[in-house]
């Protein structure tokens, strides 16, 4: 394979303004720092020198060079991206192993008509597959012919209809991103004050550091909103869309049947206003934006109702009835609204775990009374349940998370029991999805009950596992590795080949 | 069924030997400092430890027990903290078996199953290599068979 390769034969290089927009930003840097430094600002001073240029000069042929050895080509099922040059870095990324495709577009890329298509794969983060930059109808046409292909649909398939689900107001937003500073803001200022009351003189040392504190609060809450503005969440056959962003936007879809786990949390200043955020963990690594590892942790819903809560967890739950048809997606053939209480009310035992009606459910009884030595402050909200589909846990006092795991998606099943719950003959029970720290805690459970729930769900996993590899033929995009669907047949089994010639 | 024995004398070497060099540097740095009634001293207080490092060690060993049912492994473990781990073999990503060179002094090796989730913990040490080996082979067909997708 030579280092600049030819076009033709499908392959395809990125937009030629692909270069500009990855490294502007360090240019513009390095720029600035060399224009301070000349004017005296930082440094001693001298004169503009050759060499101060040299390393703006070097980013840029840097990022020419990179956009003139890469290229890449859609080849039926598989995506192959190929980069570097005296590094070559080959990949193929199996469309149907796809775990969520997202359209990441920056500021200046937006202002271009450009857009970065950025596909996920479980795995390492070098399994995921980048594009950037693609004009963005280009972009958007990618998208629909990878999630088509992974569907199992003839890759020309237009792209499906969607239906808003919900929105969430730039108002509330900012109010949910302004409250969760304010403790930190309180503690800041009441720190100043004492400060100032111990020595006046030190007043104007305070006054400087809070106005500091105060931009860093205001930078934190800009981030949240301005990444986070917009949000808006729709239902296609596709997978779940999320869009959102001020200055910058993404647009991430996430295939239904690849969510690993959903995750309600309520943090305690929140409470009064009723407001939760629903966050689904998806299978993969987070790249480069480095928003945890293991899995994807995807807001689903950064604030919002526990109407809305209900309504986007049906969706995202495979354990929620399937979804309509491509074609018949009306607002009628959504699943009607799972009532949730509200958070806060303190009776998380009675809290109903989100089932359909029609499936049998239970909830085992709370914890034993002895385990308030455990967990004297969580212990009034300890719950857990399950049937023969889903597992849900409530857990945490200050934070209350309340996590769901499809019992298909189970990887392991662990008993736990620290000297403590030992003495007290407590146990928890670990229900582990795909990811770093995304399970179900079944939180200080009786011993015996703890040994007997252990078989239970591992017995209950096993069979929905089978009943979902079973159904795959018949569910397009259902698990992959399980070899029903005659796409996933055809698939390599390697789900990335690197491969590195000096 | 649970390790070889050939763990329990591993360990019990590590805990005389780590033991042992401890005394030594305990009782010369006590008897140049403060003469040898304080060296005899450090000595006995090293001693003591160990035995009941020891003991802590013992009881740990027999701790680790593992199954291999129809459709999973079961792996026991702790002193303080009891674990069991149930893992399907339809969920393993990968097995690694490995032996550092206090293992391989004694002919052991550790198998470990890797699951999606970092939490799910399948470790089984101190194996004979043969018993690792055929436990390797038999994690990798049974994966293979029962494999089932994310």
């Amino acid at each position: 394979m030579s280092a600049t390769p030819g076009l033709g034969d499908g392959w395809r290089r990125l937009h030629p303004l692909s270069p500009l927009v990855r490294s502007y930003r360090g240019v513009l840097a390095v720029l600035a720092l060399a224009g301070l430094s000349t004017s005296g600002a930082v440094g001693s001073g001298n004169a503009p020198r050759w060499y101060d240029l040299a390393l703006p000069v070097i980013v840029a042929v840097a990022a020419i060079v990179n956009w003139l050895v890469t290229r890449w080509k859609l080849d039926g099922v598989t995506l192959r991206i190929e980069t570097g040059l005296l590094r070559r870095d080959s990949r193929q990324l199996p469309i149907a192993r796809i775990q969520a495709v997202d359209l990441v577009r920056p500021f200046l890329a937006r202002m271009l008509g450009l857009a970065e298509l950025r596909i996920r794969l479980a795995g390492s983060g070098h399994a995921d597959g980048r594009l950037a930059y693609l004009t963005e109808p280009a972009a958007v046409a990618l998208r629909a012919r990878l999630l088509a292909a992974h569907h199992g649909l003839d890759p020309a398939t237009p792209e499906p209809a969607e239906q808003i689900v919900t929105s969430v107001p730039a108002g509330r937003l900012v109010g949910a991103a302004a409250i969760s500073t304010v403790t930190t803001a309180g503690v800041v200022v009441a720190a100043g004050l004492v400060v100032a009351a111990v020595s006046p003189a030190g007043l104007v040392a305070v006054g400087g550091s809070l106005a500091w504190w105060l931009i860093i609060g205001g930078m934190t809450v800009w981030r949240h909103v301005s990444s986070q503005y917009g949000f808006t969440v729709a239902a296609s056959p596709d997978g779940v869309r999320i869009r959102r962003g001020l200055l910058g936007t993404v647009a991430e879809t996430i295939p239904v049947q690849r969510v690993q786990a959903v995750r309600m949390v309520e943090p305690l200043l929140w409470r009064p206003f009723h407001w939760c955020r629903l966050e689904v963990d998806v299978a993969g690594h987070a790249g480069v934006e480095g928003e945890g590892t293991g899995s994807v942790r995807k807001a689903l819903l950064p604030v919002g109702g526990p109407e809305e809560a209900g309504r986007l967890l049906r969706i995202a739950l495979p354990a929620a009835p399937p979804f309509p048809a491509p074609g018949d997606g009306s607002a009628a053939a959504l699943p009607p609204p799972m009532p949730l209480p509200a958070p806060g009310d303190g009776s998380a035992a009675a809290l109903p775990p989100p089932i359909p009606p029609t499936s049998p459910s239970r909830f085992t009884a709370p914890p034993p009374r002895r385990a308030r030595w455990k967990a004297p402050l969580s212990y009034h909200f300890l719950a857990a349940g399950h049937d023969g589909t889903l597992a849900v846990a409530v857990t945490g006092r200050v934070r209350r998370e309340t996590v769901w795991v499809p019992l298909a998606k189970a990887q392991s099943v662990r008993f736990v029991q620290g000297p403590l719950q030992r003495w007290l003959g407590l146990a928890t029970v670990h229900l582990d999805a795909a990811g770093r720290r995304v399970r179900a805690e079944f939180r200080e459970r009786r011993q015996e009950e703890a040994r007997s729930l252990v078989a239970e769900l591992a017995a209950l996993s096993r069979t929905a596992r089978r009943q979902e590899s079973r159904a795959a033929p018949a569910a397009p995009g259902g698990p992959v590795v399980a070899g029903g669907a005659g796409q996933a047949a055809s698939v390599a089994p390697p789900v990335k080949t690197s491969q590195s010639e000096a | 069924m649970s390790p070889s024995p050939r763990l329990w004398r591993m360990r019990s070497a590590e805990v005389m030997a780590g033991g042992g060099l401890l005394a030594v540097a305990a009782g010369t740095a006590a008897g140049l400092a403060a003469g040898p009634a304080a060296a005899a001293g450090a000595v006995a207080v090293v001693v003591l430890g160990s035995l009941a490092a020891l003991s802590f060690a013992r009881n740990r060993f027999r701790s680790w027990a593992y199954t291999e049912r129809d459709e999973d492994l079961i792996v026991e473990r702790g002193v303080l903290i009891r674990r069991l781990s149930v893992v399907p073999y339809g969920r393993m990503q990968f097995v690694d078996v490995s032996a550092g060179p206090i293992d391989r002094m004694f002919r052991l090796a550790t198998v470990k199953l890797h699951t999606a989730a970092a939490a799910s913990d399948a470790r089984i040490p101190g194996l004979e290599r043969e018993e690792a080996a055929r436990l390797r082979d038999r994690l990798a067909a049974l994966g293979e068979a029962k494999a089932a997708g994310l």
